[in-house]
């Protein structure tokens, strides 16, 4: 009986958000932030709960309505489901812990957001239950309605900054997110048109019964020595109408996370929102159409994803690590900087699909390491990400500006605030003991011993180019003893302000980001409860 | 005879999805962007009915209809987001507008 009980806290972290961020659109006004604070709690418990279970029992099913699988839809939570919805967990419960200061209820003198407490709660308990949901998922189509009712939470979000600028990119980021979730549904569509049915575990069963089938129909007629050597070429080469689902999936998701040529969006979106929602769509909400693309392709595609098909994604990445840090390099505003850098580590999270190809898994165990490598790294950037929004917000709020360029008076005001941006660079640029550190360690390990030279050359240049721009913000901000400041400030002593709850989350989630790396170890054992490596293992012949 | 028919609805639902898609990225004009979005999104559940019915199988699939009424629902909802996001967008032109012929 435990046993069944411990499946239904899958159901806790995606309802609960729900039903509070109604009740707080209903009620309104102080019970926004009380609300909001409710959910952190309850997330976090029942997360904590998951995890555990995880931990001593394994990847665990619930069927929602105690309708079995192919009928129901069902929830499932293995360690890849479980570290990202602790990613969520804890992301999202320092950034609410943020916004009770950013968005205050009543509204302080300065009112930048007019009614920002009463539009951001409703919304961000939305979008939390949203990416749960995403992250529990099982069922292909439901995935598809996740991701829509991502994208118009953080739509929503986007426009709380009732500027312009930020109208007009959230406008360019709905219709980019739109075509991608269409594509996604297309390759759904045809999976459905295939198999006949939605949810993943079956489907895994149908694709890879097709290509046995593929395999032992074809060579039927033929002698014995072709036979071999044509079951491998149809396990190397599909036919194009088997990649077209995976096309259709792939170049959505793909346009939904933003990889480079499809950042378009991603940077105006990201940097005109407010701080809290920046750091939740460039922590978080990004990572969502990454998690879809990565359960999938090894779930569902494990045929058609052969080398050149899974080098693409690869390349792609290396190109949005060499652009967006050279245009993160240009950049004139903190929080522009800080979006292009979102453009530039997306790029290292595709990496994985070069490394991480089914076919090498047998040679030893770079492939897997590369994996899990891949998922550490979404955390790692995820927690840094979300501690530089929530300092440049800061910066933004206290400063009036956040021109890159005229940081130096702002930096002697608040120097929590900096130090947390140098902490959180240090695990943006890959310096040890960050968990970016071993993860790119593990990257590169991978991508050298699978002879990938050029993706090393990548992965080692883009930690140096994270550190030329994250160093022109602390350049900028802590001027040498003989630079003087225009107007001779410096003689002026200027007050410390006290410590205040802002700083004080930011730091820690910066400080988070960086010890990650220490934990190591037992993470990446959570990540790889049940992944498809460990299967994959033991049907190897 | 009815499997050409599908083919046809799949064919037609394919080069709607095609011209949408394109649409979104050629057209300059917020609005047309906005509709072709729709475009492509009634190509693709034009191919999601075609495809509910199988081959050999007496009546058709309900769940592909499912699908295509939850795909309605998010697209009426997202074009009813986009459009409010084009009248902000309008409404800050014409202030932009009004500033500049008052300075």
């Amino acid at each position: 009986m435990p046993e069944a009980h411990a499946t239904t806290w899958l159901v806790v972290p995606i309802a609960a958000p729900l039903m509070l961020s109604l009740a707080a659109f209903v009620l309104g006004g102080r019970w926004c932030a009380r609300l909001g604070m409710a959910a952190v709690m309850i997330v976090v418990v029942s997360t904590c709960f998951i995890t555990w279970n995880i931990w001593h029992r394994g990847p665990q099913t619930y069927p929602l309505g105690a309708w079995p699988a192919p009928l129901g839809i069902a929830l499932y939570a293995d360690g890849l489901s479980c570290a990202l919805l602790g990613m969520s967990a804890v992301v999202g419960a320092f950034v609410s812990t943020y916004s009770l200061e950013y968005f205050p209820w009543p509204l302080g003198s300065d009112d930048e957001y007019r009614c920002g407490a009463v539009q951001f709660w409703p919304l961000w308990l939305l979008l939390w239950s949203a990416l749960n949901a995403l992250f529990l998922s099982r069922d292909v189509f439901n995935l598809y309605v996740t991701l829509e009712l991502l994208t118009l939470a953080s739509l929503g979000l986007v426009v709380i900054a009732d500027t312009r600028l930020a109208v007009e990119a959230a406008l360019r980021y709905l219709l980019a997110a739109l075509v991608g979730s269409l594509l996604f549904l297309a390759g759904v569509a045809l999976l459905y048109g295939e198999h006949g049915m939605l949810d993943i575990d079956s489907l895994a069963v149908e694709q890879a019964e097709l290509l046995v089938g593929q395999a032992s129909s074809r060579p039927a007629a033929e002698s014995d020595g072709a036979m071999a050597q044509d079951e491998r070429r149809t396990k190397s080469e599909p036919t194009a109408a088997r990649l077209i689902p995976l096309v259709m999936i792939a170049l959505g998701l793909m346009l939904k996370s933003a990889l480079f040529p499809f950042h378009f969006w991603l940077p105006p979106a990201h940097g005109s929102a407010p701080a809290p929602v920046s750091a939740l769509l460039s922590g978080l909400v990004v990572k969502g159409s990454f998690y879809i693309l990565l359960r999938l392709w090894l779930d569902l595609f494990p045929a058609e994803v052969t080398r050149p098909v899974a080098m693409l994604p690869a390349v792609l990445g290396s190109a949005a690590i060499v652009w967006g840090s050279l245009q993160a390099l240009a950049a004139e505003r903190l929080k522009m900087l800080v979006a292009y850098s979102t453009v530039a580590q997306l790029g290292y999270l595709f990496l994985v699909f070069g490394l991480a190809r089914p076919e090498v898994s047998s040679t030893a165990g770079f492939a897997e390491s590369a994996w899990s490598a891949g998922v550490l790294f979404a955390l790692s950037h995820a927690l840094a990400k979300a501690a530089l929004f929530l300092a440049a917000g800061t910066i933004l709020h206290e400063a009036g500006h956040d021109r890159v360029r005229d940081l130096s008076g702002v930096s002697r005001r608040m120097p929590i605030t900096f130090f947390a941006i140098g902490v959180a660079g240090v695990s943006l640029m890959g310096l040890p003991p960050s968990g970016a550190f071993v993860a790119k360690w593990l990257l590169l390990k991978a991508s050298l011993s699978a002879g990938h030279a050029a993706l090393a050359v990548v992965i080692v240049g883009g930690g140096l180019l994270a550190a030329g721009y994250l160093f022109r913000v602390l350049v900028a901000a802590f001027p040498g003893d003989g630079a003087t400041t225009p107007g001779g400030e410096e003689t002026r002593p200027i007050p410390l302000r006290p410590m205040r709850l802002k700083e004080l989350t930011t730091l820690v989630l910066a400080l988070a980001s960086l010890l990650l790396g220490l934990a190591a170890a037992p993470v990446i054992e959570l990540i790889e409860i049940g992944s498809p490596w460990s299967s994959a293992v033991v049907e190897e012949p | 005879m009815t499997l050409s028919s599908v083919f046809l609805y799949v064919l037609a639902g394919v080069l709607l999805f095609g011209m949408g898609t394109s649409a979104v990225f050629f057209c300059a004009h917020w609005l047309r962007k906005i509709l072709a979005v729709n475009l492509a999104g009634s190509g693709l559940f034009l191919v999601l009915v075609a495809l509910s019915r199988r081959p050999g199988a007496a009546a058709a699939d309900p769940v592909p209809s499912a699908l295509v009424l939850t795909g309605i629902v998010v697209a009426v909802s997202a074009t009813a987001v986009a459009l409010a996001l084009y009248c902000r967008l309008a409404a800050f032109e014409q202030e932009r507008i009004t500033d500049e012929s008052h300075g």
